[in-house]
């Protein structure tokens, strides 16, 4: 995919930050709200097409690169695992929720029933909910930037062999 | 009609009786089979996980090793896509 006109690389310009904090909101209110890790990641992601779509994917693996992407999509990994062995550690099992209840962070036990919603409950939900985020934020975008690379890429070798 | 046609239409309604015969056998609309199940998670989600949002809490606490499963797909999908597309990037 080559780059856009300047109309579209400005309304994209304009219109990112936007969809990136209501994916962002998605992400960090999983625990209060519909939606959650992998849906907020999914509209993340989303605003990253956005800008491959009209700045090209040779600019977009210049700034970003998919190796930077794997990395972040292996933390993501790496930390909801080990979430998910801490529990083992604290709690009795596999995936055992040892935030909720105790002092800490994300502690509180909210009402029975319909409440406000308060952001500091949910044990290790919320934290789960960021690493998944990250992680298909990562996953999502590298496999549509790496396609489009490589079409691209191949578009512009057969350009060679016929001209 | 050819032998192939025969068999095609054959086989077709034998599908099609097999997927009227389990619409009729379904249940009416809204009224799901009552399980013990969806109650303790509705009645405990609040109290024993500290989320509003049930759903949530049934995807990564009660439920977590499907979750670990999805992500473990979604590794595998980028682990080949990268992989497969790595050689286009050097030559």
């Amino acid at each position: 995919m080559s780059e856009m006109s300047k109309i579209v690389r400005t309304i994209a310009a304009i219109v990112f930050p936007f969809i990136m904090i209501y994916g962002l909101y998605v992400i960090a209110h999983g625990h209060l709200t519909p939606g959650g890790g992998f849906q907020g990641g999914a509209i993340v992601a989303s605003a990253c097409a956005l800008l491959l779509v009209a700045y090209g994917s040779m600019w977009t693996m210049r700034r970003i690169g998919e190796k930077r992407l794997s990395v972040f999509e292996s933390i993501g990994a790496f930390f909801f695992i080990a979430l998910a062995l801490l529990g083992l550690f604290f709690g009795a099992v596999f995936f055992n929720n040892f935030l909720a209840g105790s002092s800490f962070l994300f502690g509180d036990i909210p009402m029975v029933g319909s409440n406000t919603g308060d952001m500091n409950t949910g044990g290790v939900l919320p934290l789960m909910n960021f690493a998944v985020g990250i992680k298909v934020v990562a996953g999502l975008f590298v496999i549509i930037l790496v396609m489009a690379y490589a079409s691209n890429h191949m578009e512009k070798k057969r350009g060679e062999k016929q001209g | 009609m050819s032998r192939r046609d025969m068999f095609a239409v054959v086989f077709f309604s034998i599908v099609c009786m097999f997927f009227i015969f389990s619409a009729l056998l379904m249940h009416p609309f809204g009224s799901p089979d009552e399980t013990d199940m969806d109650d303790m998670i509705i009645k405990n989600t609040q109290r024993e996980t500290g989320a509003n949002n049930g759903v949530t809490s049934v995807v990564f606490d009660y439920r977590g090793f499907d979750t670990l499963g999805e992500a473990t797909i979604l590794f595998t999908a980028v682990a080949g896509v990268v992989l497969l597309f790595r050689r286009m990037k050097e030559t």
